[in-house]
């Protein structure tokens, strides 16, 4: 149960009202906090909870599905314990930019690049904030779902006509 | 003395030590590097995005264009990561065919990675070996699934056919002579004077460091951490099989290598095991909202063919969650992250790429050494751009 895990009891016990909402779903625990307390959260949690393995760092986008249009995900791994964590916080488009977590992990550099490219989610504090996958001049954010999928100058696939 | 100044020198995206279009800007002073700056995205094909408007089976293809050396490996990956969504149980024999293919995957994968990396270091020889064995690999892809790469074998539920009468035999002969294949590579490497001179002490990272930049797979236990996702957190029922993880001490390419002998010697025993245990049975889940039906409904009854057209052309609809799957692919952990708003479609499905993250750590590894030890750098990191770029 989420109750139980050795993360959430924790966490409850320190951020309380830093926590939006636990959720387990399919034995996987997931966490959201509130965006400003992410930086203290994810320090505690690899310094106290030996999360020392940042798995993977990405983000969705809920254009008009939530009232924040991104979601910053942070999966955690545990070598010494073996368990999993996945944080969560909401990020607004009127303010998009969150801390860097490469001051905790040194493999969040070009996974947070990824994101500054794909979703256009700014890093404050990034040593290297370039775009990665796009070109330096590409304008838009391609992973955003008002990005068309045919790319931004072609007509909208309508499917197969035939 | 006289000033001196680095120079600047472009290496790819067109040059064969780079594994693909991998394209690094480097500094250096006279033979020495200072800096590294990796360019990637030449090969990004936008299968994440492309995703979001696939239906599940659909995207199943877009997953063997990831690690095209280990086809077999990302389906396996992104299957238990539906199935873990959907609630499904897999039939034990297309569980243990999958742990077989997955076994020769990273066979295969690792046959690559020695034949190139043996390559850029000047031993021509194994090259020429190690492809041959592959070979077999690709001849047993075909042999199952009809394509030596693209093989989009597994279904969600199970595997799309059972496999040919003469699959076990053709494995196994491959499984019993590929011991006497690794000792012959090892006679021509292991204490061979050259390759030890370049691989001793060649990209070393430490235990710490290789856990703080994000390393994974064999280039993690190559640093002595002792870490395997099909052990430690067992997927696909690999718990009922029985190997050894091996790990390296002194961090360098050398071990890194070691390791991954030792690595495809356990791969064989795992795929020993699994022919031991294969049994008749069926090779897909009873589980008709999710499965396609099997083919002879489809061509037999109105029912079937009906069933086949709504999962083909609708696919199925997800319960509302979010699930992460991360395998145990040849070159690290390969995670798929699938985000579900209920459709039939994903919100999201993010690729957790070993390799992307890997390739992180060639500054670490080469900064300080000469522009020859990168290239060593490069192939003991066993990077493939598909799956860097997806």
């Amino acid at each position: 149960m989420a109750e139980n895990n050795r993360a959430v009891v924790k966490l409850k016990e320190k951020f309380s009202a830093s926590i939006i909402d636990v959720v387990e779903f399919r034995g996987e625990v997931t966490v959201t906090v509130a965006k400003d307390a992410i930086m203290e959260i994810l320090s505690f949690l690899k310094l106290s909870l030996q999360y020392n393995l940042l798995t993977d760092l990405t983000a969705v986008d809920y254009l008009g599905k939530k009232e924040e249009r991104f979601m910053m995900v942070y999966l955690l791994y545990s070598i010494p314990n073996k368990d999993r964590l996945r944080i969560k916080t909401p990020v607004s488009e009127a303010e998009c930019t969150i801390p860097t977590a490469t001051t905790v992990w040194k493999t969040a550099n070009w996974l947070e690049r990824e994101v500054f490219d794909l979703f256009g989610i700014a890093f404050s504090g990034h040593p290297d904030l370039r775009r990665i996958l796009m070109t330096d001049d590409w304008v838009g954010h391609p992973l955003r779902k008002d990005y068309p999928l045919q790319g931004p100058d072609r007509e909208p696939y309508k499917g197969r006509l035939s | 003395m006289a000033a001196t100044e680095t120079m600047t020198l472009n290496m790819g995206p067109q040059h064969p030590s780079t594994h693909g279009v991998l394209r690094l800007v480097l500094e250096l002073d006279g033979e020495v590097i200072v800096k590294v700056t990796p360019h990637i995205g030449f090969l990004h094909r936008g299968v994440e995005k492309l995703s979001e408007h696939r239906t599940y089976h659909q995207i199943l293809p877009l997953t063997d264009r990831l690690d095209y050396l280990a086809p077999m490996s990302n389906n396996l990956g992104y299957i238990l990561a539906v199935e873990k969504l959907m609630d499904v149980e897999v039939p034990e024999r297309a569980e243990t065919i999958r742990i077989i293919m997955a076994e020769l995957t990273r066979l295969e994968s690792h046959l690559v990675w020695l034949a190139c990396h043996a390559l850029d270091i000047g031993a021509m020889t194994v090259f020429i070996y190690a492809f041959r064995e592959r070979e077999t690999v690709m001849e047993i892809y075909e042999l199952i699934s009809g394509a030596r790469m693209t093989s989009n074998f597994f279904r969600v539920g199970g595997l799309s056919q059972d496999v040919p009468d003469e699959f076990v035999k053709k494995v196994g002969d491959f499984i019993d002579a590929m011991p006497g294949y690794l000792d012959q590579y090892e006679g021509l490497l292991t204490t061979n004077p050259i390759w030890l001179k370049r691989t001793v002490g060649n990209g070393i990272i430490s235990a710490e460091d290789a856990i703080d930049i994000g390393l994974t797979g064999p280039a993690l236990r190559g640093s002595g951490v002792d870490w395997d996702l099909r052990r430690d957190n067992s997927y696909s029922g690999y718990d009922k099989y029985q190997f050894k993880v091996p790990t390296g001490e002194n961090c360098d390419t050398f071990d890194r290598y070691k390791v991954r002998l030792i690595e495809m010697r356990e791969a064989c025993k795992i795929v020993r095991q699994g022919l031991d245990r294969l049994k008749p049975g069926p090779v897909l889940a009873d589980c008709p909202q999710v499965c396609y039906p099997p083919k002879e409904n489809v061509y037999n009854s109105i029912e079937g063919l009906i069933h086949h057209f709504k999962i083909a052309s609708e696919g199925f609809a997800a319960p509302e969650g979010e699930v992460y799957q991360g395998v145990e692919a040849p070159k690290g952990e390969l995670g798929f992250y699938i985000v579900s708003d209920g459709g039939n479609k994903p919100e999201r499905l993010r690729i957790r790429p070993p390799s992307f993250v890997n390739l992180q750590a060639i500054e670490q590894m080469s900064v300080g050494t000469m522009i020859a030890d990168l290239v060593a750098v490069i192939g003991t990191l066993d990077i493939v751009l598909g799956e860097i770029d997806r």
